[in-house]
């Protein structure tokens, strides 16, 4: 008997490869990497987005409510002190796609970004950094979620 | 035309901190209306940012950015009079730039 766990990791790999084929038509799409957004573990977006394993770090942050009363509208900020960093990435673990917004950083920005996201239910969010000599770098938090936004 | 941006920067030493406040509903595609009908997705894709006319941050939105977005980063040698202009597409292909002057 598979988990629920197990289970939705084998969808996502299917989907990844079929993604990966070419054959899910959204990934056709060229401007918009919807393949990533598509992605359902930090495993698959990585290899949408060309990365390698992440790895947890002390010099990315993230910040964010412990307790959010309203799912809907969550702040949260990724930053990191390090320098030649490409991409900042959040992501949010149990929403239906895991990654909520990839901010492309210039030389001429800070790598500190805050936004707000929604949030389905209480779930691990993580600020990923994408850095030019090819590490992935990331931390998260749990942030609990008391009213869910994704609901009707 | 979606409704305008609110856009305000503002100088701290030598950087400029730029808050957007987007206009947007940002619909995910899995909410259901009052009939039962998925109401289609509908969400910003594509955010860019240029201080004085370059470009300066480009960011790709997933439809779980919060409804009415908001948005802050910090600009680098960005002062007084400069101006900043913020874009989005949204996936219906609308497209919305507004411009600020740093104070």
């Amino acid at each position: 008997m598979k988990t629920r766990r197990e289970m939705l990791a084998t969808s996502a790999q299917l989907a990844a490869l079929l993604a990966g084929a070419g054959l899910l038509p959204s990934a056709a799409q060229a401007a918009w990497n919807s393949a990533a957004f598509e992605a359902k573990t930090m495993a698959d977006l990585m290899k949408t987005l060309g990365g390698s394993t992440p790895a947890a770090s002390k010099e990315v942050t993230i910040t964010g409510p412990d307790i959010a009363e309203n799912g809907a509208v969550v702040p949260v900020g990724a930053a990191t002190t390090l320098p030649g960093v490409k991409k900042l990435l959040l992501l949010v673990e149990k929403n239906p796609s895991m990654l909520a917004a990839s901010f492309d950083v210039t030389d001429a920005i800070d790598a500190n970004i805050n936004t707000r996201v929604k949030m389905g239910q209480s779930s691990n969010v993580y600020a990923v950094a994408m850095m030019n000599d090819g590490k992935v770098l990331f931390a998260s938090k749990e942030i609990k979620v008391t009213l869910g936004g994704c609901g009707g | 035309m979606a409704d305008p941006m609110r856009i305000r920067a503002q100088a701290a030493g030598d950087k400029a901190t730029v808050r957007v406040l987007m206009s947007h509903e940002m619909e995910t595609g899995q909410r259901k209306d009052s009939a039962g009908k998925v109401i289609p997705a509908w969400f910003i894709q594509d955010v860019t940012a240029s201080h004085n006319g370059k470009q300066v941050l480009a960011a790709e939105w997933g439809p779980s950015v919060a409804k009415n977005p908001f948005l802050q980063f910090n600009v680098k040698g960005a002062k007084a009079g400069d101006k900043i202009s913020v874009s989005w597409t949204d996936n219906k292909g609308d497209k919305r730039t507004d411009e600020a002057t740093v104070s």
